[in-house]
């Protein structure tokens, strides 16, 4: 209809690629930061903190990231907060991003082995110190393959940021079909880019794995 | 600035939601069965001695894994379509689903695969058990037994992400919901009680494989750990 795929397009495309990648890394780190607090919160030593954190990982893993993107969106804008759709997005992949981080982070801490932990407190060091001198040095080895993995997912889901608007990659094909309508082609092209970002991660993060000589299957959010 | 929610406009479509989350679970069970065949397969694709038959499973699978749903959904859907071919939206949303998930599964069965010792299968071998026979009692139920929390794991969140089916228009639960919040103008009452109806849907999903893992699996119901 509006001619043939020409270099124009393709130049659109990569600025839609270059979204997805900052988005992704706006989602790695939020959700990083926030993901952090939640590991901790579920290791605290108050009850009630470890009661919320441990509700807020459990809502946010029953609800999917489509959900949460909608309420982000049009449910803030629904009740008089309008925001735009990068902000929109990036709050929603954080809140999203933390709670399997959180989880992941949580079960690295909490496989450093137990004597390290009463050698840490035999030594007089504070609960501070502990984490930050013993644990989390040790903590960090064990949760960089499945971290690595996880990237992966987020590359994946900011894909979906395009149904409240943001030009990411796959809102950029879906604009660009719109004038062309060469739906297949153009829906193969974004998903070979789409390969291209996530399959170099997938390998690094097996190569990790096999590293740390722990096989495990890589649990992943279709 | 006052912020009004008014729950009880949104909530007297409670027939829709119900009907969604129930579309929902169809679709999520029609993909599973499908997509834990389509994922066995696979995996034993993969430990084949065929080169050819091993690659066509490995690329399947890494394919699958390193490319979003969404997208998947639509290269099915508009592939379909430039191949003459029309399905309902339902049927496509079925389709991509069990595409998507059976590379997963076919991953954790793999893994499930690898872990059944050498030792038994050479003594299976060594009580003539045929083929087919080791294959069934041996390697394929011990392996899905060890591996079933990782499935069932993967089985919720594949419910969960069959909410992206909505951007083909396929009926499901957030597809009416985007109806829904279209027609009242409510969008965070309508979406607050899909997400609330997705964590049911999942807690409900949780329980019925927990128990379905007790019946199946008889040795894990006695001995309490699997394997």
């Amino acid at each position: 209809m509006g001619g043939h795929l020409n270099v124009n397009h393709l130049i659109f495309l990569g600025h839609g690629a270059l979204w997805t990648v900052g988005l992704s890394v706006i989602a790695l780190v939020g959700g990083g930061i926030v993901g952090f607090a939640i590991a901790l919160a579920r290791i605290s030593p108050l009850k009630s903190v470890r009661l919320a954190s441990a509700a807020y990982v459990q809502l946010v893993q029953g609800t999917p990231l489509l959900v949460i993107l909608f309420l982000g969106y049009f449910g803030l804008a629904a009740i008089g907060l309008q925001v735009s759709p990068l902000v929109a997005a990036s709050a929603s992949l954080t809140l999203y991003v933390a709670a399997y981080l959180g989880e992941i982070w949580r079960g690295s801490i909490q496989s450093v082995p137990k004597p390290q932990w009463e050698a840490a407190e035999g030594l007089a060091l504070s609960r501070t110190q502990r984490m930050l001198k013993v644990i989390l040095p040790q903590a960090i080895r064990i949760a960089t393959p499945p971290t690595v993995g996880f990237m992966v997912q987020i590359i994946k889901n900011t894909s979906l940021a395009s149904v409240v608007g943001f030009a990411e990659l796959m809102r950029s094909g879906q604009i660009v079909n719109n004038s062309l309508f060469e739906p297949f082609v153009i829906y193969a092209i974004i998903a070979v880019v789409y390969f291209a970002m996530c399959y170099p991660l997938s390998l690094f993060s097996q190569r990790l794995e096999r590293r740390m000589g722990r096989g495990r299957v890589n649990l992943a959010p279709a | 600035m006052s912020i009004q929610l008014d729950f009880p406009a949104v909530l007297e479509r409670w027939p829709s939601f119900l009907g969604g989350a129930v579309l929902t679970l169809e679709l999520a069970a029609l993909a599973t069965v499908l997509g834990a065949l389509l994922g066995t397969l696979a995996a034993v694709g993969r430990g084949t001695h065929s080169a050819l038959i091993a690659t066509a499973c490995r690329i399947y699978v890494e394919a699958i894994r390193n490319t979003p749903l969404l997208v998947q959904i639509f290269l099915v859907y508009f592939g379909l379509a430039s191949l003459g071919l029309k399905f309902s939206a339902f049927t496509v949303a079925v389709a991509a689903l069990t595409i998507n998930v059976g590379a997963y599964t076919a991953e954790i069965m793999r893994a499930g695969f690898e872990a059944i010792p050498r030792g038994q299968i050479e003594a299976a071998e060594g009580l003539a058990l045929s083929r087919v026979q080791i294959y069934w009692h041996i390697i394929l139920l011990p392996a899905v037994e060890r591996v079933y929390p990782a499935l069932t794991s993967q089985f919720v969140l594949l419910m969960l992400a069959s909410s992206v089916c909505s951007q083909i228009s396929a009926e499901e639960l957030t597809a009416i919901a985007n109806y829904i919040q279209s027609d009242t103008y409510r969008a965070f009452e309508t979406y607050i009680i899909v997400a609330v109806l997705y964590v049911v849907l999942s807690l409900v999903m949780r329980a019925g494989f927990w128990g379905l893992g007790l019946v199946l699996f008889p040795r894990r119901r006695r001995l309490g750990t699997p394997l």
